[in-house]
């Protein structure tokens, strides 16, 4: 680690304020940032930690959307959103092992946008709004790629909210070293629609199914999708897997997700 | 009922207590006044020419006391290897120089460029950072084959190839070998890859050097599993300090596996530097630099056939093995490939005709060493997934086509060097079928078919060699130590004693099995025997923990001493009881004469010895301390079956293990329960090797498995209970205490037991793939049912890569 000073608002604006230094980063669960740091491979001169600031925190129910603070943990979420969202109660009770769910957060999870992490694909899944200390972005609109998202500088990810559907499932397929999903996918049954989100597939980072979702709002049921596939140009191929094996997961475990809420 | 004490009893591990509780003393728990912190500037290129490497301006960076290059250690010695093996043709192996920093050249991923030396490790860190190296990168040699062809970049321009020996073994049995072949009625072919590993043990490697101006005496605290080795190795070869003059030790170390036994460069820096320094000098390794640094396990690629005759019998074995070596030679790393692993390939069976080949190969990688059951396994693994695909190809039982060609007569001389003393391999496998139930199996594979599951039972035998021996054998083999080990019995004036072993814990349990065996032998508590080991400045000149060997040979040293310790303790007794010696009798801690009711108590004897008022002088000294060191006259050969239960999802290659039964015949027993805990940790390993542990490199010879977020370790979640047995005992015949070692049974007896099982989960699914390599990933099982490429990276060192070989 290189040294660096430690801010600790404990209020928005002050983080952004903070955030105006000169080579400023916000820090929160430090699940990724601080092995980062600890590597060297990133040299912020200022952390401005973003787990004081209390508005940043907790789950609620806002109307019928289920409203997550940027800096609750994983495990605030997979006890206190299990009431309103099992099927993201779920997902968040899967990251890592509990040392990081105690320390993770959803906020640092979807700024970082892993190719490989859980939330992208809940948030994605379910059509979230990434809310920001400046505006308000459509899931659809938030994930920009492998580590790209719609964020500017200096933004950061205050609250996330869900419209909470009728049924939802989250089949994660775990690389056997690092326990990220090698595939995951999320399937979210609203009135109105089927959303299917998979993450760990795809050099672009998280990406919905469509496919998927057109045979599902036409008949939700594993046999739906039993027929379609993804192509595995674009997939991550790596020591763990192929593109094709990749390509192959997205099929399995969207009909695993589909089949266990149907 | 189970004792309560000594010899067969599960006492409770004593160490256990320092360990849990945060009371162990590790080496980074040492730290010196003034000490002076080391970080180890390392290649970041597999293959490169050093052209220059300048410091100048991380000289003048705060808080640096030194840096160090490789220039700085031209005038030390190499780091040495122990052992040196003999090839083909009666030639002695090529043995390349290996500095303590690089110098002219760097040859893998981590070898250390530069050291600083700093006040933090921070400051040491961020100098290292200012340090400019010149590097004119070579193309990377990884591949084994590739790296032995004409042509290949050399990794030692001074050696004549990347060949280190061409090793046959049985020279003489090769035609007949041959011709065995030429007469067969079926002939089994396997090709497949034990897969190269990260010992990854709980505590990373620490080394601390000391210098006291005072005495000119050098200390050097370091996680060894022999510190005599290494004070032998680094003080004779490297840099020229007499023994005397140099300590080492190696206090609690957190787990070895092997990868603690070699003599490392650090080590050697950490001593040095502390005297150029003047200063204490400390180095702790990172995980990063632990998987980069640490010598790596297995790692071989093999082409093994099976002859057999009409009747199933086994006529002959041979087989052609590239053993990786990486970049240099570690301490004991030609041994592995050849003498612990070649003559292992009679296995349990009675093959009359063996012939075994080991091209052993450098290759820019970090270098390859023993890793618990060094050789062992790789033979086993061969072996048993050969015998296995021999029965497929037959059409008949694989437990009935091993049980056929079991040796049943001991002592039983191998063609391949060693003579089996005892054993009894129908036994453990008629208790393996026991306790893995195999009865139940076929309801079992009903009940996960099911679920859409398939099941798949694989088991295997094995048979090792533990206690390496004797010193005058391994000598002409090519070692170039002695195999013996030591024990001082201190007993003090009150009767409590003090064991000093040559043997060294690292989780194993010695302070408790040692502990037991000597209170059993004197009739004493437990509790007044302590263990001493692992400094070379209180214990006698010792060999250390690897092989299996600590019980079977520190053991007996321990009891030759305690038994000199009865013998002189008995002629004290006859003196105070005032009778002949030979009606001198030791029971529960008490000498008494034989037909009569007059006794002493052992602290009675104990205390005649130091307080000698009424004591024999004119015939014996005072005191009662006695040393013995033992040389055994052969290996131990510990032998078991083991089974495996699989259950494997179709749609996505995975396998998980169902049960897991482990039938061991480790001769006689101290402590079942740290055996028991043992083989638990060994089946962890061994398991881990077969389903998830890859080290592998790409074409440039980048460590793609360099964290553990890709070297996959086995968790506990991933492992069933298991069920394992060591009631088969037949005890070994030239050790004191008729015992063989167990330490890396489970290692050695798991992996063919799971990839068989996979394999024939596979089978019953219609897909016959005839073999799959480790690590059996649900990536390479999936490709393997699909005829598909399971992994993008090309891997070709350690044949990550390597494709399912239909039949
Ligand atoms: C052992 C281990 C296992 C893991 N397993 C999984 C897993 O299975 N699935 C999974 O999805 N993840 C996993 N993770 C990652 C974990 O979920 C992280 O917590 C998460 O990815 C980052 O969240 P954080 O709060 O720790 O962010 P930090 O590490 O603090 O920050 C990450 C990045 O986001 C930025 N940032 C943080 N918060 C905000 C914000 N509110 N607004 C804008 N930018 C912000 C930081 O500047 C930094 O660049 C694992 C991590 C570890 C260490």
């Amino acid at each position: 680690m290189y040294n660096f000073e430690v801010e600790r608002p404990t209020s928005v604006s002050n983080a952004v304020a903070a955030l105006g230094r000169d080579e400023a980063q916000p820090l929160s669960g430090g699940q990724t940032l601080i092995p980062t740091l600890k590597a060297r491979l990133a040299a912020p001169s200022v952390l401005v930690s973003l787990t004081g600031i209390e508005d940043m925190k907790g789950v609620r129910m806002e109307g019928d959307k289920l409203c997550i603070g940027g800096a609750t943990t994983h495990a605030t979420v997979m006890r206190e959103a299990e009431a309103h969202y099992p099927g993201l109660a779920s997902l968040a009770a899967r990251i890592g092992d509990p040392a990081v769910r105690n320390r993770g957060t959803i906020g640092g999870s979807l700024a970082n946008n892993d190719p490989s992490a859980c939330y992208p694909a809940g948030a994605l899944g379910s059509g979230a709004t990434i809310v920001t200390n400046n505006r308000e972005i459509a899931a659809d609109d938030y994930f920009m790629g492998m580590f790209e998202t719609a964020l500017e500088e200096d933004e950061i990810v205050t609250e996330v909210k869900f419209p909470v559907p009728d049924a939802a499932r989250y089949e994660k397929f775990i690389q056997p070293a690092s326990r990220f999903p090698l595939v995951a996918a999320f399937v979210a049954r609203f009135s109105d629609g089927v959303r299917v989100a998979i993450t760990g597939a795809s050099e672009n980072g998280v990406f919905r199914w469509t496919e998927a979702e057109e045979a599902l709002n036409g008949n939700f049921g594993a046999d739906a999708v039993k027929g379609l596939s993804v192509s595995a140009d674009g997939m991550i191929g790596d020591l763990h897997g192929s593109s094709a094996y990749r390509a192959h997961l997205v099929g399995v475990m969207t009909q695993r997700a589909v089949a266990s809420i149907a | 009922m189970p004792k309560d004490g000594g010899i067969g009893a599960s006492s409770k591990r004593r160490e256990d207590v320092r360990f849990l509780t945060g009371a162990g003393n590790y080496t980074d728990d040492i730290n010196i006044r003034g000490q002076a912190h080391v970080f180890f500037l390392r290649s970041d290129v597999a293959h490169g020419t050093l052209n220059n490497v300048d410091t100048s301006e991380a000289e003048g960076m705060p808080g640096v006391v030194r840096i160090f290059t490789g220039a700085d250690f031209e005038a030390v010695g190499s780091i040495p290897c122990g052992w040196q093996v003999t090839d083909r043709h009666g030639d002695p192996m090529q043995e390349p120089r290996h500095p303590v920093l690089a110098h002219g050249k760097v040859r893998h991923v981590g070898e250390p460029i530069a050291a600083v030396v700093a006040e933090t490790l921070g400051q040491a860190r961020d100098a290292a950072e200012a340090i400019v190296v010149e590097i004119d990168e070579l193309p990377a040699v990884i591949d084994m084959k590739e790296a032995v062809k004409d042509g290949a970049p050399k990794v030692h321009d001074d050696l004549t190839s990347n060949l280190c020996y061409d090793w046959g073994f049985v020279e003489e049995n090769k035609d007949a070998v041959n011709k065995a072949f030429d007469d067969a009625a079926h002939v089994t072919t396997l090709e497949l890859v034990n897969n190269r590993l990260v010992a990854n043990p709980m505590e990373p490697r620490v080394a601390v050097g000391d210098y006291s101006r005072s005495d000119d005496q050098h200390t050097l605290y370091t996680t060894s599993q022999n510190p005599h080795v290494i004070r032998l190795l680094m003080g004779a070869f490297v840099l020229g300090i007499p023994e005397h003059k140099l300590r080492v030790v190696a206090p609690d170390v957190g787990g070895g596996f092997g990868t603690k036994i070699f003599h490392y460069q650090e080590e050697a820096f950490c001593t040095f530097a502390a005297k150029a320094c003047n200063r204490p000098v400390k180095w702790t390794s990172s995980r990063s630099e632990a998987f980069i640094s640490d010598a790596h396990g297995r790692d071989h690629v093999t082409k093994i056939e099976l002859a057999l005759d009409g009747d199933n019998n086994f006529t002959a074995i041979r087989t052609d093995t590239y053993a990786n070596m990486g970049a240099y030679l570690s301490t004991f790393a030609p041994s592995v490939p050849t003498w612990l692993h070649g003559t292992l390939m009679a296995g349990n069976y009675k093959t009359p005709l063996i012939y075994v080949n080991v091209k052993a190969v450098f290759t820019n990688t970090v270098p390859v060493d023993a890793y618990r059951g060094a050789g062992r396994p790789e033979a086993t693994y061969q072996l048993e997934r050969l015998v296995d695909k021999a029965a497929h190809e037959l059409g008949v039982d694989p437990m009935e086509l091993r049980r056929q060609n079991f040796i049943t007569e001991f002592p039983y001389a191998t063609p391949v060097a060693v003579e089996y003393d005892t054993g009894d391999y129908n036994a453990t496998l008629d208790k393996l079928i026991e306790i893995s139930d195999k009865a139940g199996f076929e309801a079992r594979r009903k009940e996960s078919e099911a679920k859409g599951k398939l099941r798949g039972f694989g088991m295997n035998c094995y048979i090792e060699a533990c206690g390496i021996a004797p010193s005058n054998l391994v000598g002409q083999l090519g070692a170039r130590a002695g195999l013996y080990e030591s024990a001082t019995v201190r007993v003090n004036a009150t009767g409590g004693l003090v064991v000093m072993t040559g043997s060294h814990s690292h989780g194993q349990g010695h302070e408790t099995t040692f502990s037991q065996v000597v209170a059993e032998m004197i009739g004493i508590d437990e509790s007044m025997v302590d263990i001493v080991h692992g400094d070379t400045a209180k214990v006698p000149m010792g060999m250390g923990t690897y092989g299996s060997r600590s019980i079977a040979v520190g053991g007996s040293a321990m009891v030759r001493a305690t038994e000199k310790i009865i013998a002189k303790a008995k002629k004290i007794a006859s003196h105070l009881l005032e009778a002949s010696e030979s009606d001198i009798e030791l029971k529960d801690g008490a000498f008494s004469v034989a037909g009569t009711d007059k006794s002493v108590a052992w602290g009675d004897v104990t205390l005649a010895a130091y307080v000698p008022h009424n004591y024999p002088l004119e015939d014996i000294e005072p005191g009662l301390e006695e040393t013995a060191f033992y040389d055994p006259s052969n290996f131990t050969y510990p032998s078991g079956a083991y089974a495996c239960e699989v259950e494997l999802d179709p749609d996505t290659g995975h396998v998980t293990i169902e049960r897991f039964a482990a039938a061991d015949d480790f001769g006689n027993v101290i402590n079942p329960m740290i055996v028991t805990g043992q083989v638990h940790g060994g089946l962890a390993q061994g398991i881990g090797q077969a389903l998830m542990e890859n080290c592998a490199y790409d074409s440039d010879g980048q460590l793609l498995s360099a964290s553990y977020m890709d070297y996959a370790m086995p968790r506990a979640s991933d492992l069933p209970f298991y069920s394992v047995d060591h009631s088969c005992q037949t005890p070994c015949t030239h050790n004191p205490l008729g015992v063989k070692g167990c330490g890396e049974a489970g290692a050695i007896g798991s992996p063919p037991a799971v990839v068989n099982a996979v394999l024939d989960a596979m089978r019953s699914g219609g897909k016959d793939v005839g073999h799959i390599d480790m690590p059996v990933t649900p990536a390479r099982v999936w490709a393997a049912m699909h005829g598909a490429e399971a992994n993008a990276a090309r891997v070709g060192a350690v044949g990550s890569n390597a494709k399912p070989q239909p039949e």
